[in-house]
């Protein structure tokens, strides 16, 4: 009986219609399959990278309100929405941003994101220093590396002063991957005013 | 009861289930493996049925909303009958179930169960404590309140120094420019379709290979694994010294399971829940984000690695270790089982888990974390403060104000990034702190900047007096060789042997 069955498999194994015919079928069904697949799967990738945007995509200029509020020579919190947001977002759009009004016209602010690993950074204006409550990081007044992990002082938005009002370039998280070339700090006026003038 | 066999065999007769499901039960294994070592893995299993259960019926209310989820919690916790009690199994089922794991994988480890034929056992084993650790971090990140906030803020900080894609794939991982609504769905997506899935799937696998390949028997010295005679031999004693897996070593994983489900109640009742924190709103930044119990050894390892060697670690580490655990049983697929024999074993798993432990211990109270409150709210002990000249006082409320508590503790109080100054003015002469306090060094920030002169002598004459009674302070040992006297200000000690009297600082190094 056993002997029976191998033998018929073995003939339908080795006849070369039968097998030629349904492998022939199968091999065009799988291809036609994998064809449909890719066709699918693609949309789909860039349905998945869709959120990845090039540098500066999100960003927009944000006002601050008016200067008024930013006292010279202080560093104050300033708050503003983010402007790429969605209504299910609740309180996530509302960023936080260190306004340091250096003098007249010339401003620094600095993100609220440590650049070591981006836990909140607080002010104190006692001793001049941001400090970070994660890891320990310390910064100066002008964004300088002060000590603990972070390599790199704090990062900083570009702004401009419109109408009597504080804009800033912003809209997303500033990480290492998108603010990894240390800006000139200051870049109006305050010459010397580096990270490591500390 | 003639009706409960005659409708049994009615099912059976179309399932055909009793006889596959009665050949794996009663399948023989080795006696000795019915031991209490042998029940992590079962364990595991049942926290995993317990988590999807727990899973299950917070969903019934959970809202995946950045908006609502945090307010969704709360209504479990304090609205719902018993809703502050499921999060709270969910929540000590999980940490229970990353507990179990590694005890699972250390006991596998150590009893070479990784060794030819379980090699893809342990592979899928390693997946499937990956993806546990997944479970435990997308769970954090649902529970939406501060320390989730910036525990994703830390992981997008980390993807963000992977070079040349690192910013894509931040906006990938976010959903976009920032931590929002998106970030939680994706994440949401994850922690309850993804990775569960996949999870269940290995579950079922790892679980499978354990019963077509038989369980590890006993590891005896001596008794070598080689691929050629290794599945006789165990067939061999597993007839001679087998007995049915149920229930001779079913009991066993039964009890144990109810035991871990008991303790994971007792906790859940008497703990409670965890958090929510905060309210999820980045602009309140009156926090310190704190991660998980079981990511508190990478918190303290973070926080530890020289600024240079960071991000290399970070990327390549991790990567480095996941390949290791899956090339494990590949290099040392044969070879002794026991742990008498494999004194390297031994070593690593002792040394891996001493690591953890310390890491895990810095991690609970953050010495290298400034201490954010401690300039106003830690005083300094009132013996410190006796006796001492005006200006001294006025360097001890320097040292107050300008946040040096922040760092430096005093009488115990205080932040543990720097070093005590209880007996500062032993190690550093005055010129030494005059050094350190104006322009830093060692991880100790400058403050020419931020100090006038006269606080800066205030603060240094205040530190000078810092110094147990009878050690004095510490000279300069050429400027006193040479008959100098380095300064000519008067120190009345806090510990001074008789309150009251001054007592002039004489250079002689006495």
């Amino acid at each position: 009986m056993t002997d029976i069955v191998q033998e018929e498999q073995k003939i339908t194994r080795d006849d070369p219609r039968e097998v030629s015919r349904r492998w022939l079928l199968l091999k065009i069904g799988a291809f036609f399959n994998i064809v449909i697949g890719i066709a699918i799967a693609t949309p789909v990738v860039r349905y998945l990278l869709g959120p990845a945007r090039r540098q500066g995509a999100y960003d927009s200029w944000i006002s601050l309100g008016p200067i008024d509020q930013f006292p010279i020579g202080e560093t104050r919190l300033a708050t503003y929405s983010n402007p790429y947001s969605h209504p299910w977002d609740g309180a996530t759009d509302q960023t936080a941003c260190w306004v340091r009004h250096v003098s007249a016209n010339a401003f620094q602010v600095f993100a609220i994101n440590c650049a070591h690993l981006g836990c909140p950074v607080r002010w104190f204006p006692q001793s001049g220093l941001f400090m970070c409550p994660c890891h320990g990081g310390v910064y100066y007044a002008d964004g300088g590396r002060a000590s603990g992990p972070p390599e790199r002082g704090l990062f900083t938005y570009d702004y401009k002063v419109v109408n009597n009002e504080l804009h800033i370039d912003a809209g997303q998280m500033p990480t290492l991957s998108n603010q990894a070339s240390l800006r000139i700090l200051n870049n109006s006026g305050c010459k010397g005013c580096g990270p490591c003038a500390g | 009861m003639r009706w409960v066999k005659q409708t049994y065999d009615w099912f059976d007769r179309r399932l055909q289930l009793e006889e596959p499901i009665k050949k794996e039960v009663l399948h023989p294994v080795p006696k000795d493996t019915a031991s209490w070592w042998y029940v992590f893995g079962s364990a595991a299993f049942t926290l995993l049925m317990l988590q999807i259960v727990t899973g299950i019926l917070l969903a019934l209310v959970y809202v995946p909303s950045a908006g609502e989820a945090w307010n969704s919690l709360n209504v479990l916790n304090h609205q719902l009958p018993l809703g502050w009690f499921l999060r709270a199994m969910h929540g000590w089922g999980s940490n229970f179930m990353v507990a179990v794991v590694l005890i699972h994988m250390g006991q596998v480890f150590l009893f070479g169960s990784y060794k030819y034929p379980r090699e893809l056992t342990w592979i899928l084993g390693v997946f499937l404590l990956l993806m546990t650790l997944g479970m435990a971090f997308t769970g954090q990140v649902l529970r939406f309140d501060q320390d989730s906030y910036w525990g994703l803020g830390i992981g997008a900080s980390i993807v963000g120094r992977v070079p040349l894609i690192g910013g894509s794939l931040v906006q990938i991982m976010l959903g976009g420019p920032i931590i929002a609504g998106a970030t939680l769905t994706r994440f949401f997506a994850l922690h309850v379709f993804i990775i569960p899935g996949i999870l269940l799937l290995f579950a079922c696998l790892h679980v499978w290979m354990v019963l077509k390949l038989g369980i590890n028997e006993w590891p005896m010295p001596g008794r070598i694994v080689r691929r050629a005679t290794y599945v006789a031999e165990y067939e061999k004693l597993t007839h001679r010294d087998g007995i049915p897996f149920f229930p001779g070593a079913f009991w066993k994983d039964f009890f144990f399971s109810g035991a871990v489900i008991a303790a994971v109640a007792v906790c859940a009742a008497v703990f409670g829940p965890y958090g929510p924190s905060g309210v999820p709103n980045p602009s309140i930044i009156q926090t310190v984000p704190k991660p998980d119990f079981f990511f508190l050894w990478i918190y303290a390892v973070l926080s530890y690695l020289p600024p240079s060697l960071e991000t290399p670690f970070i990327l390549i580490a991790p990567i480095l270790a996941i390949v290791l655990l899956l090339a494990l049983p590949l290099f040392a697929g044969e070879g002794e089982k026991s742990w008498r024999r494999r004194p390297i074993a031994v070593l690593v798993l002792v040394t891996v888990a001493v690591l953890w432990g310390v890491f895990t211990n810095l991690g609970t109270y953050t010495p290298w974390s400034p201490k954010m409150n401690a300039w106003s709210s830690d005083t300094i002990p009132a013996q410190d403060l006796q006796n001492l000249r005006p200006v001294e006082r006025q360097g001890a409320v320097v040292f107050q104000s300008k946040q040096c508590r922040n760092c430096h503790s005093i009488g115990g109080h205080g932040g543990q990034r720097g070093p005590a100054l209880d007996s500062v003015a032993t190690r550093l002469t005055e010129d030494q702190l005059i050094r350190q306090v104006v322009q830093g060094g060692g991880n100790m920030p400058a403050y020419g900047k931020n100090l006038s002169p006269p606080e800066v002598t205030a603060l240094v004459q205040f530190l000078d007096t810092l110094h147990p009674p009878g050690q004095p302070s510490a000279t300069d040992a050429a400027e006193a060789a040479a008959g100098i006297t380095p300064s000519n200000y008067e120190s009345v000690g806090s510990t001074s042997p008789e309150p009251g009297t001054s007592t002039t600082k004489k250079p002689d190094g006495k």
